[in-house]
């Protein structure tokens, strides 16, 4: 049997690198890849409570199901804003990005 | 050791190897195939949590459409990232010890807590959670509104992101 732990310190592990990429990449892509990283470890987080604290109802899974959606939403609209950034900007380097910058 | 936990040890280190190549990769396109493998290791991580509907729905909405999605962004927006010299910005020390402070607080965090220990109770043989989910989210005392609300969220987000990438009418005439 996995302790529960396990399944949280994973989690804590790949969020802590999804934050890192989202501080620290210049791209716009890789920050919204590393906000991928961070989302599956939350889902991978509720999944584990669903399963060891809660499995008698389903809120843990819809939760996570609703976090599929929200991510998928969020990946379309930050794909669609860095392709029209690049379009005007010819760049998609975060640091460049700076018009509204203060 | 059981062997399950030999299964667990193992997708473990695969995603935090594929996480760690992804945020360290100067090639985007390498970044995405590594962020693939680590989303196929949270889905095995599902199928042993026994979700095995979330397992598909990863491997079909991340794998599928998202990372796909991603690679597609990342070849449409080549033009001077692979000739970047440096892929990581001033402050990625502080970016680094920000995130191994985290993970170490949150690890003694979750140490402190009285659930880490419960085991997990067995499902019933019988019982279907694909089939309870699904009742869920459409039943009226549970996640009906949530559900629709996804939905519209959906749509919005489908019609912004036409919207935003469209090229825009003045600039596709000066491209003329």
């Amino acid at each position: 049997m996995i302790p529960l732990s396990w399944y949280l310190t994973l989690a804590a592990g790949l969020f802590s690198f999804g934050l890192y990429g989202v501080l620290a990449r210049k791209n716009a892509i890789a920050i919204l890849m590393g906000v991928e990283l961070m989302l599956n470890a939350v889902n991978i987080n509720l999944v584990a409570f669903w399963r060891y604290l809660t499995s008698d109802s389903m809120n843990g899974q819809a939760f996570a199901v609703m976090v599929f959606a929200v991510a998928a939403a969020e990946v379309a609209v930050g794909l669609a804003l860095v392709i029209s950034v690049y379009r005007r900007r010819k760049t998609v380097s975060a640091d460049e990005i700076n018009l509204m910058k203060w | 050791m059981t062997p399950i936990q030999v299964v667990f040890l193992f997708t473990a280190a695969l995603i935090l190897w594929a996480a760690f190549m992804m945020v360290t990769r100067q090639n985007l396109v390498h970044a995405a195939l590594y962020l693939i493998v680590a989303l196929f290791g949270v889905a095995v991580i599902f199928v042993l949590l026994e979700a095995g509907f979330l397992a598909v729905i990863q491997v079909l909405v991340y794998i599928g459409a998202i990372a796909i999605l991603m690679i597609f962004a990342v070849m449409l927006t080549r033009g001077d990232v692979s000739h970047e010299s440096e892929s990581v910005n001033r402050g990625f020390g502080w970016a680094a010890l920000l995130a191994a402070l985290f993970c170490f607080g949150l690890i003694i965090l979750l140490g402190q807590s009285p659930a880490i220990n419960t085991p997990a109770p067995a499902l019933a043989v019988d019982r279907d959670t694909v089939f309870e989910l699904g009742r869920a989210l459409v039943s009226p005392d549970a996640y009906v509104i949530p559900f629709e609300v996804a939905s519209v969220l959906l749509l919005a987000a489908l019609i912004g992101a036409l919207v935003v990438a469209r090229p825009h009418i003045k600039e596709k005439s000066k491209q003329r």
